[in-house]
C-alpha cells in the first residue's frame, strides 16, 4: 500500500510540476542581477546574419558589466504578436526591439518602461538623439516608450543597366517623371517600378507619405481615424493606379509580400523600387554596388521638404524596455551600451541603417551616397507614422484594403475613386469604436 | 473506466472467500476503490489546465472590453455586458458582415472539402483492399502527406502556387496553355480553389487510413458468399462495404468536418495574416478580429459563438446519426 501512495503522491506531484512549468513559461525576468534577455528583431538578411552582428557585441558587454546577455533574434512575422504574449502573461525578455511605428501602440498597453527624465539621464539624455527618431517613440506628450536605435528611410533604388538600356539618363524626382520613367522601362516582360501589394506594413507606408502629399492623414488631430477623406482616398488610389493605370506595375505584385520585388530588381526585372535600405538584400542578390543607384523618393513636384513634399515615414527600430524587468538597472546599461556612439556607428554600419545618434552619424561611413540620401531624408522630408494607440490596428485594417485593392486591379477589375472609398469606409468600421 | 467496472466484483469475490477479514481489509478495499480516481487525477488536473480554464477564460474575455488598453491586466478590464457579441452579430454593420461572410464561405469550403476527402480516402483505401505488388509502398505513399509537418507542407504549396514563379501556373499555363493569362492562386477568387487543394491533399490520408482500418473488420467470407451469389464488385462495394463501415464513417465525418472547419494553420501559412476574401476561413477571420486588430473581446465572443455552433450541429450530427443506427439495426 504504501507503494501505492508513494507512486499516486509521485503521479500527483509531477503533474503539479508539469503545470508549474507550463504556466511559468520561464524566460527572462529572473531575479538574477547577471543577466538579461534581449529580443533582437530581425534586422539582416537572416537570423544568423543578425546572430552574427550581435553575440561579439554582448560579449563585450558581458566583458565590461559582468552582464550576460541572452539574445533571441525573432523573425518580423512573430515579433508582434511575441511581445503581446508576453505583455499578457508578464513572462517577457527584460529588453526587446519593436518596430517604431508600433510604440504608441505598446505604450498603451503599459507594458513599457517609459522612458522619463531620469532613465533618459541614465543613457546620456534626450538630446543625444535626432528628432525624426524621436518623433515615433510614443504618443506626443508622454514620456517615450523607447529609445531610437536604428534609423531608416525610404529612399527611390533604380536599376543602372535597365536605365541605361531605356536611355533615362537622371532618376527621376517627382511622380511624373516616375511615370514616363515606367512607361519606357516597362516593355518585354519588365517592368517599371515594384511593389509588395500583400505586405500590410508596406502599403501603410506607402500611402501614408502618399495621404501626406495630398496634405492628408489617416488619423484627425485629436487621434480618431480618419481613412475617408478625399486626400486618403486620392493617395490610395494614386498609389494602385501605379499598377492599375498607369500599368508600370507587372500585375503579379499584388501577392508579393516576401520582398520577392527586391529579387526581380536583381534579376533585371524591374526598374525601380521604394524601399529603405536595402543595399544588403541586394547584395545577398548578387548585385554589386555599382548596379544600382539611389535618389530620393518622389514628391509630387520640386524638392522633398516638409508637408506637401514629405517623401518618406521615419523608419527604424526602437529599443524598449519591459516594466516586468527584475533587473532595470542592468538594463538601463544596456540599453546606454547599445545606444553609444562606438555601438551605433558598428552596428548601424553592419545593417546598413543610419545612427539616430547625432554624434554617430557623424562618422563618415554614412557619409556615403547611399546612406546620405537616407540622412538627408531623415533630417528634412520625413514624418512620423501617426503617433496613436490604433497604429497597430490601422496597419492591419487599412494595408489590407491596399492589398485587395491591389488584387482587383491584378485581376483586371477597376480600381475608382468609388471602390478606393468604400473600402476605406470599410476599413474605418473595422476600427475599435473609442 | 472498463477496469473499475470489472474490478469490484472481483474484489468482493475475495473479500467473501476470507471470512473475519473485518476492518482492515474493507479499508483497503476502499482505498482501492480509491486508487483509480487517484491515478486519473494527474491526467483530470491537466485537462482541467490545457481545456477547461482557457476556455472558461476565453468565455469571461467575451464579455470584456478587451483593447490594447486593458490587455496586459485584462481580468480587471471593464465589463462590456453583451456589447463584444451585438458587434459580432451586427450583419448590417461591416465586422458582422464580413464574420457572416465567412462563416459562409467556411461552411461551403467544408463541405466541399471533407466531401473529397472522404471520397478520395474511401477509393483508395477499397482500391487498396486486395493484395497485389507495390501495395505496401503505395499505402505509404498516400500517406507522406499526413506525416509532413503542416507548416512545412503548406509552404511549399504557396511556392507552387505563386503566380510568376510557381509550380502550377507552369503546368496549367505554360505547358497546357490553359487561360490568357497566369491566374493568381494567392489571392483573388481563386484562393478559395488553392486553399481546397491543399485541404484536401492534407485531409485525405487520414480518410485513407481510417477507413483502411474499417475494412480489416469485414469478414471475408461475406464478399465470398455475396460473390457465389453473384454480386459484382459495385454490389459487393454498396451492400457489404458501405453499410459496414458506417459507425468508421460516422466518426470520420465527424472529426474532419470539425478539423476543417476549426484549421487556422493552412490559410494563415498558405496567405499570410490576412485571407484573401474568398477563402477567409472563419479561424483566420478570428484571429485577425482579435490579434490583428486588438480586440480581443470581439475576438473572443466570435469564437464562442463558433464553439456554440460547432457543439449544435455535433450535438445534432451525433443524434441523428445514433438514431439512424439503431432503427437500421432494428
Amino acid at each position: 500500500m504504501r507503494r501505492f501512495r508513494a507512486a499516486v503522491t509521485g503521479a500527483v506531484s509531477l503533474s503539479l510540476a508539469f503545470t508549474a512549468t507550463g504556466c511559468g513559461g520561464g524566460e527572462g525576468s529572473e531575479a538574477s542581477p547577471k543577466t538579461l534577455t534581449y529580443w533582437a528583431s530581425n534586422q539582416g538578411s537572416s537570423l544568423e546574419v543578425d546572430k552574427k552582428v550581435l553575440q561579439p557585441e554582448l560579449d563585450q558587454f558581458e566583458e565590461e558589466t559582468g552582464i550576460k546577455v541572452k539574445l533571441e533574434v525573432i523573425p518580423w512575422s512573430d515579433l508582434l504578436n511575441r511581445i503581446l504574449t508576453a505583455t499578457t502573461s508578464g513572462q517577457g525578455p527584460d529588453i526587446l526591439n519593436i518596430g517604431n511605428t508600433w510604440s504608441a501602440s505598446l505604450q498603451s498597453t503599459g507594458a513599457l518602461l517609459p522612458w522619463d527624465a531620469k532613465n533618459l539621464e541614465a543613457i546620456g539624455g534626450k538630446d543625444r538623439f535626432v528628432d525624426s527618431a524621436l518623433g515615433s517613440t510614443g504618443v506626443p506628450g508622454k514620456d517615450p516608450a523607447a529609445v531610437p536605435l536604428y534609423s531608416m528611410a525610404y529612399a527611390l533604388y533604380y536599376n543602372k543597366a535597365m536605365f541605361k538600356e531605356a536611355g533615362i539618363t537622371k532618376p527621376p524626382t517627382t511622380w511624373d517623371e516616375v511615370a514616363a520613367a515606367g512607361k519606357k522601362l516597362t516593355k518585354n516582360g519588365k517592368a517599371g517600378i515594384g511593389v509588395e501589394g500583400s505586405n500590410l506594413s508596406n502599403n501603410i507606408h506607402q500611402v501614408f507619405v502618399l495621404a501626406k502629399q495630398h496634405g492628408a492623414d489617416f488619423f484627425t488631430a485629436d487621434g480618431k481615424a480618419d481613412f475617408t477623406s478625399d486626400g486618403a482616398v486620392a493617395a490610395v488610389k494614386q498609389y494602385v493606379d501605379l499598377m492599375a493605370a498607369q500599368k508600370i506595375v507587372a500585375p503579379g505584385n499584388a501577392e508579393y509580400a516576401q520582398n520577392q520585388s527586391l529579387s526581380d530588381f536583381a534579376k533585371d526585372k524591374t526598374g525601380m523600387v521604394l524601399w529603405q535600405t536595402p543595399s544588403q538584400t541586394f547584395a545577398s542578390q548578387g548585385m554589386g554596388p555599382d548596379d544600382w543607384g539611389v535618389a530620393p523618393a518622389p514628391v509630387p513636384s520640386g524638392k522633398p521638404g516638409t508637408g506637401k513634399q514629405t517623401n518618406s515615414m521615419v523608419a527604424g527600430i526602437n529599443m524598449a524596455v519591459f516594466k516586468n524587468t527584475k533587473n532595470l538597472d542592468g538594463a538601463l546599461k544596456f540599453v546606454k551600451f547599445m545606444t553609444s556612439d562606438e555601438e551605433q556607428i558598428l552596428l548601424n554600419k553592419a545593417y546598413g541603417s543610419v545612427p539616430p545618434v547625432k554624434d554617430a552619424q557623424k562618422d563618415p561611413v554614412f557619409a556615403d551616397p547611399s546612406l546620405a540620401v537616407i540622412r538627408d531624408t531623415l533630417a528634412t522630408s520625413a514624418a512620423a507614422l501617426p503617433q496613436v494607440p490604433e497604429e497597430s490596428q490601422f496597419e492591419t485594417v487599412v494595408g489590407t484594403a491596399v492589398k485587395e485593392l491591389f488584387a482587383d486591379a491584378a485581376a483586371g477589375r477597376p480600381v475608382t475613386t468609388e471602390s478606393v472609398r468604400a473600402k476605406l469606409e470599410k476599413a474605418q468600421q473595422q476600427m475599435p469604436k473609442k | 473506466m472498463t477496469q473499475t467496472a470489472v474490478t469490484p466484483p472481483s474484489e468482493r469475490a475475495v473479500r467473501a472467500a476470507t471470512p473475519g477479514g473485518a476492518r482492515a481489509p474493507r479499508r483497503s478495499g476502499r482505498r482501492r476503490i480509491a486508487l483509480p480516481y487517484l491515478l486519473l487525477l494527474p491526467a483530470l488536473l491537466l485537462e482541467l489546465l490545457v481545456h477547461l480554464v482557457p476556455m472558461l477564460m476565453g468565455i469571461t474575455m467575451s464579455f470584456k472590453e478587451l483593447t490594447q488598453f486593458s490587455i496586459r491586466n485584462w481580468s480587471e478590464a471593464p465589463w462590456s455586458a453583451l456589447d463584444n457579441y451585438t458587434v459580432a452579430i451586427d450583419f448590417d454593420a461591416p465586422v458582422g458582415q464580413a464574420l457572416l461572410k465567412s462563416f459562409f464561405t467556411t461552411c461551403l469550403f467544408t463541405v466541399v472539402s471533407v466531401g473529397l476527402c472522404w471520397f478520395l480516402g474511401t477509393a483508395a483505401a477499397i482500391s487498396l483492399q486486395e493484395n497485389f505488388r507495390g501495395r505496401g509502398f503505395l499505402r505509404t505513399l498516400f500517406l507522406v502527406p499526413y506525416a509532413l509537418p503542416v507548416y512545412a507542407a503548406v509552404i511549399t504549396w504557396a511556392f507552387m502556387f505563386q503566380r510568376d514563379n510557381g509550380l502550377v501556373n507552369h503546368v496549367l499555363h505554360d505547358q497546357l496553355g490553359i487561360g490568357d493569362s497566369p491566374a493568381f492562386w494567392l489571392i483573388g477568387d481563386n484562393s478559395f480553389w488553392a486553399l481546397l487543394v491543399v485541404s484536401v491533399w492534407k485531409g485525405w490520408p487520414f480518410a485513407f487510413l481510417t477507413v483502411m482500418a474499417g475494412l480489416q473488420n469485414i469478414p471475408r467470407d461475406m464478399y465470398e458468399a455475396a460473390a457465389l451469389d453473384g454480386a459484382g464488385v459495385w454490389k459487393q462495394i454498396r451492400h457489404i462495404t458501405l453499410p459496414s463501415l458506417r459507425s468508421v464513417n460516422q466518426v470520420l465525418v465527424l472529426v474532419l468536418f470539425l478539423w476543417t472547419f476549426n484549421d487556422f494553420n493552412t490559410p494563415f501559412v498558405l496567405f499570410g495574416k490576412a485571407a484573401p476574401e474568398a477563402a477567409d476561413l472563419i479561424s483566420l477571420h478570428i484571429y485577425q478580429s482579435s490579434f490583428q486588430t486588438w480586440n480581443f473581446g470581439t475576438g473572443s465572443a466570435m469564437s464562442v459563438l463558433l464553439l456554440l455552433f460547432l457543439l449544435v450541429v455535433t450535438g445534432v450530427y451525433l443524434l441523428l446519426t445514433t438514431r439512424g443506427r439503431k432503427t437500421s439495426d432494428v
